[in-house]
């Protein structure tokens, strides 16, 4: 277990510095240095400059040092807990991400904490009677939340409870600091969004465990059939769930941009997509980071649960 | 009597015989190669491009019909497919049709069945005055059109690969799954920012940037498919003849996953559609001014935030998840069908 659980976390390592290596190496190119100069001075400021002026602007920002350079400058200052220096925000990279990763943080909670509970009853219940009446209403609505893409999702819901009801405000800037009827929209898109997938998979499950032997025989000998799904069924069929369920922490970082943007959320997504529209190479590094951090290691801790939830891998 | 006796052995009919592997083949091709060939190619050919779909819209009706008889069984899939077929006509025969020009402004801010300048409305228009009905129907082109290429060049990229790291093994499958492995540690939004910010954004850049999304998972499923082929005896026929890995892996190997892969494919159309809207709604896909559901998305998220106004909003929501909807039934009438069999 130990053994396993040290080669994946090198696996991560290798996989973040071959990640960041490539970054460096992508973002070197003149293209985007002149990107960056073009968003920070203008485009006529970048034309009226001289080449030696040029020269001048890209020493006092650091970027004429070759990449390699850079690059083992960079580790070492990320090792000592220093991501740099944002160019369009100017500030420093590690509290502006932690900021932006603790709103989206929030965000990821709720969805998390709502959308926990309903997949799984709403899966439970659709798997305990394959084909009857609730399970082709809940098979029904998460095809339907599926299919409908997260920005769909967002308008529809902005458009009845924000523009028509006008009970939630249209926007999550939060510029009057913390406000819970802001998030509301945000949450309810992703959670609508995500749920489907996650009762899907539990329904599957359900449908899996309730046809085989051991369910039978616990009917058969009479235990009261509350009591069957409760303690007998309930055990196994939640183990394939729980990996589904971590593995959307990589999901939701993915779906965090539409919504992030569409709402004007100030959170992780939002700062990815416009360190990226602008060139802003050591805050994309840095949530990039971040974000194959999230993704490998929910991958490790999927498959290290399911190791442990499970008896039958476990002890062989 | 000798009349019953010879009764003449009954002939096909023509719907029987379209359905053969190689007719379907020329009918796919007769409906997809004009299509992508207008949307991608179309502004190098000149305004004699519309001769180009006239083939194209029969095409699509037979394929149609022809689906219909082959999935009547499934009724989820015969709704997926007439949700997607819809689409797909309106995607060939949107310059057949009565529009007005999606890229002319006429009449700003013109509510849904009204009447303005002497002509009517159906979706009303945006911002600028171009008609909504008009757009949301030349939209689904491209969408459709850089959707499917996409998610087709992601298959036979992901396909080769898979083939190779299954059937070679070796160093080959290390250092395959080892850069599958890189691919997948992304998160996939951002995984399509770095690309498309570092390629510029157009259409073929997509295509790229969806392979790159897409294909290490189809390698995974290729991959272990393969694993699992290799061991049969047809393949160990075919390596005692002495014949070459390549021959083996598209003559031996490729037919035998297919069938995994094309319930796969349709669920990923949908993965990429949405992908598409996204992007472009994020100003990190096709260019405007030509019409796209994610772009019209964008345009109104900036201008008509008002509930009269809000059908600039719901039509390109209601058309992008009425395709999406529409693949994923297909698939999982396709996937029901396959599990019955």
């Amino acid at each position: 277990m130990a053994k396993l659980l040290l080669r994946r976390l090198g696996q991560m390592v290798l996989i973040m510095a071959v990640v960041s290596l490539i970054l460096f190496i992508v973002f070197d190119s003149d293209k985007f240095k002149k990107q960056i100069a073009v968003n920070e001075l203008g485009g006529f400021g970048v034309q009226a400059l001289t080449e030696q002026e040029y020269e001048n602007w890209l020493t006092s920002k650091g970027l004429n040092v070759p990449f390699y350079v850079r690059y083992v400058d960079w580790v070492g200052d990320v090792l000592r807990g220093d991501f740099g220096f944002s160019f369009e925000k100017n500030t420093a990279v590690g509290p502006l991400l932690a900021e932006r990763l603790v709103a989206t943080g929030i965000l990821g909670f709720w969805v998390f904490a709502l959308m926990i509970p309903i997949a799984l009853t709403t899966g439970v219940v659709a798997g305990m009677k394959e084909g009857s009446v609730q399970d082709r209403t809940v098979s029904f609505i998460s095809v339907l939340t599926t299919s409908i893409p997260e920005i769909a999702t967002a308008i529809f819901l902005t458009v009845v409870f924000a523009l028509g009801l006008g009970w939630l405000p249209t926007k999550s800037a939060m510029t009057q600091g913390f406000d819970w009827t802001q998030l509301v929209l945000p949450v309810a898109t992703l959670v609508l969004y995500d749920f489907g997938y996650v009762a899907r998979m539990t329904r599957a499950s359900m449908a899996e465990v309730m046809i085989s032997q051991y369910i039978r025989t616990a009917i058969l000998k009479g235990i009261p059939y509350r009591r069957v799904i409760m303690r007998h069924a309930l055990r196994n069929a939640l183990i394939a769930p729980f990996t589904v369920i971590v593995l959307q922490l990589n999901w939701l970082l993915s779906g965090v941009v539409v919504v992030e943007v569409f709402f004007q959320y100030n959170g992780f997504g939002r700062l990815l997509l416009d360190a990226a529209l602008f060139g802003d190479i050591y805050v994309i590094q840095a949530a990039t980071l971040v974000a194959v951090f999230i993704a490998v290691f929910s991958q490790i801790i999927s498959d290290v649960g399911y190791t442990l939830l499970n008896p039958r891998i476990r002890f062989s | 009597m000798s009349a019953a006796a010879e009764a003449p052995i009954p002939t096909p009919s023509v719907l029987a015989r379209l359905s053969r592997p190689r007719p379907l083949v020329v009918l796919i091709l007769l409906m997809w190669v004009p299509l992508v060939t207008y949307v991608m190619f179309g502004h190098l050919i000149g305004p004699s491009r519309d001769i180009l779909l006239v083939p194209a819209v029969p095409a699509t009706l037979i394929l149609y019909v022809l689906a219909m008889r082959a999935w009547w069984e499934s009724k989820i899939a015969v709704i997926g497919a007439t949700m997607v077929f819809f689409w797909m006509l309106m995607a060939v025969s949107a310059p057949y049709l009565p529009l007005i020009d999606p890229n002319q402004p006429i009449a700003p801010f013109t509510l849904p069945f009204t009447e303005k300048n002497g002509i009517f409305f159906w979706l009303g228009t945006d911002f600028k005055g171009r008609d909504m009905l008009s757009r949301a129907i030349w939209g689904c082109q491209r969408v459709i059109v850089w959707g499917v290429t996409a998610t087709l060049v992601a298959y036979v990229v992901g396909t080769a690969f898979g083939l190779i790291a299954g059937y070679l093994g070796g160093w080959w499958d290390e250092i395959i799954s080892f850069l599958a492995n890189v691919l997948l540690s992304f998160p996939v939004m951002v995984l399509f920012i770095l690309i498309l910010n570092y390629l510029g954004q157009s259409g073929f850049n997509i295509v790229i940037a969806v392979t790159f999304a897409s294909a290490p998972a189809i390698m995974r499923i290729v991959r272990g498919l393969a694993l699992d082929i290799k061991s049969r005896d047809y393949v160990y026929a075919a390596q005692t003849r002495g014949e070459h890995p390549i021959w083996i892996m598209v003559i031996e190997l490729l037919p035998n996953v297919r069938g995994p892969i094309i319930v796969d494919a349709c669920l990923r159309l949908g993965y990429t559609t949405v992908a598409i809207t996204t992007l472009t709604f994020l100003g990190l896909g096709l260019q405007p001014p030509d019409p796209d559901w994610g772009l019209m998305i964008k345009e109104a998220a900036n201008t008509a935030m008002i509930f009269k106004f809000s059908y600039m909003l719901i039509i390109p929501a209601l058309s992008v998840s009425s395709l999406i909807l529409g693949f994923n039934l297909m698939a999982d009438g396709l996937r029901e069908m396959s599990l019955r069999d």
